[in-house]
């Protein structure tokens, strides 16, 4: 006998569905893959940023007062920061990418062990470099 | 019955309608930023607090502004290709696909002659 349409489509409706990416847990190299693809559009959208910097610098002091109040709020901080981060993330991850272009490190535990190496050392070489800007020459401080 | 080889069928069909030129480029743009990047994060994240009169100075060395312009361009470069990567492998779309690749073209174009038209004033003076 024929469903009637009415329970064939409740039916439809909870049939098992393939999974999407929200169902699976996330192991490292996932995560670093994904990242690596993320912080290269931020960078990209950085470039704005450094162009920005660069014409403020070109059109004199006024120009320039502008770029450095609003990247010295908290809100350009963080930006900034992010910015730091996302390039010191692509650019380990980047050199990780061409070691296995080049056919190391591709074993499972290796893989594993160089992304979180990554991730650890991104944070470290951004935070050393933004200690580095508010301590060095010409930094905030000044 | 065609007459057509299986491989002529194949050829020109890739995504991007073109070969590994794409991967090449990315990947010695990829080495070449390695160097560049660690003399950006060291010299030019420093810099960014500095009164007017340090960025200038700092650019005014031609090491610098030939340092400077290499990594705007040869990043920007490697900016284009991985955006086009994304752009292929998420945008079903062949119209959009299409718009998107030529505002990745001209952002690109746009980023780097302001830039580099800047860092010219700045040297120029």
């Amino acid at each position: 006998m024929a469903e009637l349409p009415q329970k064939q489509a409740q039916r439809l409706a909870h049939r098992p569905l393939s999974p999407f990416v929200t169902i699976f847990r996330w192991p490292v190299t996932m995560a670093t893959s994904i990242i690596h693809r993320i912080t290269g559009v931020a960078l990209a959208a950085g470039t704005l940023l450094l162009a920005w910097w660069l014409i403020a610098a070109s059109n004199g002091l006024e120009s320039y007062a502008l770029f450095t109040d609003v990247t010295a709020g908290l809100p350009g901080q963080l930006v900034l920061f992010g910015f730091t981060w996302a390039l010191t993330f692509h650019a380990a991850n980047g050199i990780r990418h061409l070691a296995w272009d080049l056919g190391y490190g591709f074993a499972l535990p290796t893989a594993n062990k160089t992304g979180i190496l990554v991730f650890v050392l991104s944070f470290l070489l951004a935070i050393g470099f933004f200690v580095l800007a508010w301590s060095g020459y010409g930094g905030y401080y000044q | 019955m065609s007459l057509e080889t299986p491989l002529h069928k194949a050829q020109g069909m890739g995504s991007a309608h073109s070969g590994v030129g794409p991967f090449w480029k990315q990947r010695i743009s990829a080495v070449a930023l390695v160097p560049l990047t660690l003399w950006f994060a060291i010299s030019v994240l420093g810099l960014v607090g500095a009164p007017l009169a340090a960025v200038l100075t700092f650019l005014f060395n031609p090491v610098n502004a030939v340092l400077m312009a290499s990594f705007l361009l040869i990043g920007l470069f490697h900016m284009t290709i991985g955006l086009q990567e994304i752009i292929l492998d998420y945008v079903p779309n062949q119209g959009f696909k299409f718009f998107l690749i030529l505002v990745n073209y001209t952002f690109a174009i746009a980023v780097a002659a302001a830039s580099i038209f800047s860092l010219l004033r700045i040297v120029g003076t």
